[in-house]
């Protein structure tokens, strides 16, 4: 088990930088990367002191999107911020409205009936392939196997997508989860035909890693970048499978069983050396055990309810207090912080992003890496900006 | 050997590409404008009023004007002033209705909520989604009369929704009838009794027939 | 894990001076939180993390609150003997007093080695206006790096003893805290075609015929007076 001792400030994990004492030395060249650049994944600005082509600096710079999603739902009220947070992760919709809706159940107490907590634990693997099979496919891209790969990983992610529209009436805005349940019943035949995506997903998986995963360059150019080491990512607050990669076993599905995720049988799978490469396998073993969470969920769901009979949606106001509900979305721990006076809107409302503070050791991980690893590895991280800047 | 992986990718690749004029789970690409694409029941895409008929949308709109869409979309898009005037709505009772009633489908973010939260079944979720417009505020910004649509045409859009939907307007209707006529039943008994005229019995209120909810158009 | 009050009994004993109290939440969630003095608060951050039983190696979730200057008018019924010796009247009595105001820093800690949590530790701030500080707790837990720099953007929370403290959501020479309650946003209307509650009193103040418009013909946006 890690400990996390003391980090010194500063300090890099990564290799050290070279530093070059010779008269004949060039200047030391600053790069504004982004926010209008192809590999930052939307508009994320580093701004990055090379020495030649090896980063000796990198401040990321935020902001570029920000809207100041927390004053407007402070501004509005508990419902209405649903909506608001399928633009967070905007990849993953499914699993950022169960947090918010765990959230303020947490908050006022309520119940969710069975069947809607099924649902949610399959909704929420299935947003987990979708997020995946996206990162993957990105992160290929930023290695220069310009859309291969990609195309292959959205022609999956795409019949899931169909699937979300065909529930929820909007392919990523799905604004599905409410506060005690769900918000719209499956058919059987969406279950079947659910069921039926995910029984064939394996055979994808496979042929997608014959075609990549023993690729040598794949390898080349991951294993051993961005090396993250256990005790430093636990102190920075990494979380999801960047830290996994690293070897912290720390899965909230686990640590915190929320919803019904102790009834079903799965691993978690851990990485070794904390570089890019276990990175990516982290994402491609982790959508091969939702695979199996998904196969389970489908055979015991429940019929039933999908909502509280005594949940309310309009005048919803929980009593005074506070809470902190969280869990483990597929870019790390997604937390919302909701502090209620007792009125229709929430005094207090803060979504701890994952991918903002996955970013915190994006430094150290890219100090004495060229520019074209700094690309991969912020590509293994794994960032929505729709998330980082709120 | 070096470079195996790279060949076993290869061959993925070739296996794809064959596959994507022969195997149909390979063969995903939509020939958009020529394809339609199928779009399923509970796709949305911007709010519509349902009215009654066709013939007079403006007088059969199901929107009594009761507001709680406008307080509850999000973006706060809709905008709806009342009538001073009332008029009976799908029930019978006298309800008021819009005189003003725009959606600005440039701030409208689709999410359905005013279509969730209607307790009178009137704003629906559209399944447009074509919608381009040359001028930002007038293109973009629907009023009444564009908005509005007969239920069959939302028949059209959301079978079985609109069934749902029908069925209990049919159910309220009756229950409303049913409790007209058993008040008008019950006050005629008493003015019976009242002029205690003992051969007089309130007739037996006949059965309320059920409104035959309108057919979906084909 | 060891319940609230004793970890404050456990801080108290071996912090003297400090001042740990407990803020109990009443809501269903029953999160309560401890409450730390500023002066203490890193020495009492680091004990939880080191300390063996508590571990505490990972701070979640570190977010402002802000909470403004309140006026609270208190009724209070007195009766008031008559002198003469009637029945006593009973009159109100009205105290009107200003609660101060703080800013407040709410921190979550759970821990990853021995998988427990959270324990939720706040400090507040002395006033809302120039007594601002707080100890940083990035050098205990450098995931509160983004978040802190966060709470001082939007919060105006100045955290004494973080390494690059800068805005981090806002542009740098923005001046203004865009999460406090009584935070005004810049006027810069711009024409909407259907301005209702309070867009439609600036869209007075901006534009001399006021757009409660007659939807029908949308009309075009009228140059500013
Ligand atoms: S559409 Fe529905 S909710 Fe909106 S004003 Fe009309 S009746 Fe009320
Ligand atoms: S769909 Fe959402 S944003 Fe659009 S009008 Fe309805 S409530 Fe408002």
């Amino acid at each position: 088990m890690i400990t996390a001792a003391p980090a010194p400030f500063g300090q890099s994990s990564g290799p050290t930088v070279r530093r070059v004492n010779d008269p004949l030395h060039g200047d030391l060249l600053e790069v504004s990367m982004g926010p209008q650049h192809p590999s930052t994944h939307g508009v994320f600005r580093m701004d990055v002191t090379l020495d030649g082509e090896v980063i000796v600096k990198l401040k990321p710079v935020f902001g570029y999107l920000h809207r100041n999603h927390e004053k407007i739902a402070e501004n509005t009220s508990y419902l209405s911020s649903m909506p608001y947070t399928d633009r967070l992760d905007y990849l993953c919709s499914m699993s950022t409205n169960w947090a918010y809706a765990m959230a303020v159940e947490k908050l006022s107490g309520q119940a969710v009936p069975d069947r809607a907590q099924y649902l949610r634990v399959i909704l929420a693997e299935l947003t987990r392939i979708v997020n995946h099979a996206c990162l993957v496919g990105f992160l290929f891209n930023d290695l220069g196997t310009s859309f291969t790969p990609l195309l292959y990983a959205f022609r999956e992610r795409e019949k899931i997508i169909d699937l979300f529209e065909a529930l929820s009436g909007s392919r990523m805005m799905c604004n599905y989860q409410r506060f005690g349940g769900c918000r719209v019943d499956p058919t059987p035949e969406w279950l079947a035909a659910a069921s039926k995506l995910v029984d064939n997903f394996p055979r994808f998986l496979d042929e997608y890693e014959t075609m990549l995963t023993g690729n040598e360059i794949l390898l080349a150019r991951t294993q051993g970048v961005g090396r993250l080491d256990p005790k430093h990512a636990v102190n920075a607050g990494i979380t999801g499978p960047v830290l996994r990669a690293c070897g912290v076993n720390y899965d909230l599905r686990k640590v915190d069983a929320y919803g019904f995720y102790p009834r079903f049988d799965f691993r978690v799978p851990l990485g070794e050396h904390g570089d890019t490469y276990d990175r990516y396998m982290m994402r491609i073993l982790e959508m091969r055990e939702s695979v199996k969470i998904l196969q389970q969920a489908f055979k015991v769901l429940p019929a039933g309810p999908i909502m509280d009979p005594k949940a309310k949606l309009r005048g919803f106001r929980p009593k005074p207090g506070e809470t902190y509900g969280r869990l483990e979305g597929p870019k790390g721990e997604l937390g919302f912080y909701l502090l209620s006076d007792g009125t229709p809107n929430p005094y207090r409302y803060r979504v701890r992003p994952p991918s903002l503070i996955n970013l915190t050791l994006l430094e150290e991980m890219c100090l004495g890496h060229t520019v074209a690893d700094a690309v991969v590895i912020l590509g293994s991280i794994d960032i929505v900006l729709g998330e980082v800047d709120r | 050997m070096l470079g195996s992986g790279i060949i076993k990718g290869l061959a993925v690749t070739a296996k794809n590409f064959v596959g994507s004029y022969f195997v149909p789970e390979r063969m995903v690409t939509e020939q958009y404008p020529e394809d339609r694409p199928k779009l399923p029941e509970n796709y949305r895409s911007f709010p519509l009023l349902v009215s009654e008929t066709a013939e007079d949308p403006m007088g059969t709109l199901r929107c009594v004007a009761c507001q709680i869409c406008e307080k509850e979309c999000p973006p706060q898009c809709i905008y709806i002033e009342k009538s001073k005037d009332k008029k009976p709505d799908a029930t019978g009772k006298m309800q008021l209705y819009p005189v003003v009633f725009a959606i600005d489908t440039s701030v409208c973010m689709s999410c359905g909520l005013c279509a969730e939260l209607c307790p009178f079944d009137s704003i629906k979720m559209d399944q447009v989604f074509e919608v381009a417009a040359t001028n930002r505020f007038a293109g973009l910004l629907l009023n009444r009369e564009q908005l509005a649509k007969s239920n069959a045409y939302y028949h059209s859009i959301r079978p079985v929704e609109a069934a749902e939907v029908d069925a209990r307007l049919a159910a309220d209707r009756q229950a409303a009838e049913a409790k007209a006529k058993a008040a008008a039943a019950a006050k005629a008994a008493a003015a019976a009794a009242k002029a205690a005229a003992p051969a007089a019995q309130p007739a037996p209120a006949p059965v309320a027939e059920a409104p035959k909810p309108p057919s979906p158009a084909a | 894990m060891e319940a609230l009050d004793q970890i404050r009994d456990r801080l108290l004993a071996r912090f003297s001076g400090a001042s740990v109290a407990l803020v109990t939440n009443p809501g269903p969630a029953a999160e309560h939180s401890l409450l730390l003095d500023p002066a203490h608060a890193r020495e009492i951050a680091l004990f939880l993390r080191d300390d063996s039983a508590l571990q505490l190696d990972y701070c979640s979730n570190a977010t402002g609150i802000d909470w403004p200057e309140k006026e609270i008018v208190e009724t209070k019924k007195v009766s008031v003997l008559d002198p003469a010796g009637g029945p006593a009247k009973i009159t109100e009595e009205k105290t009107k007093r200003v609660e101060p105001g703080c800013l407040e820093a709410v921190y979550h800690l759970y821990s990853m080695a021995l998988r427990h949590g959270p324990v939720v530790i706040r400090m507040r701030t002395a006033n809302r206006s120039d007594k601002v500080n707080l100890p940083s707790l990035t050098p205990v837990w450098r995931s509160c790096d983004f978040q802190e720099r966060e709470i001082f953007d939007l919060y105006g929370i100045v955290f004494d003893g973080h390494p690059d403290l800068r805005r981090l959501l806002m542009w740098d020479e923005f001046k203004d805290h865009p999460m406090r309650k009584d935070y005004v946003d810049p006027d810069d209307f711009e024409w909407e075609p259907t301005p209702h509650a309070g867009v439609l009193d600036r869209a007075k103040m901006h534009y001399s015929a006021p757009a409660t418009l007659a939807v029908s013909a949308a009309p075009q946006p009228e140059v500013k007076p």
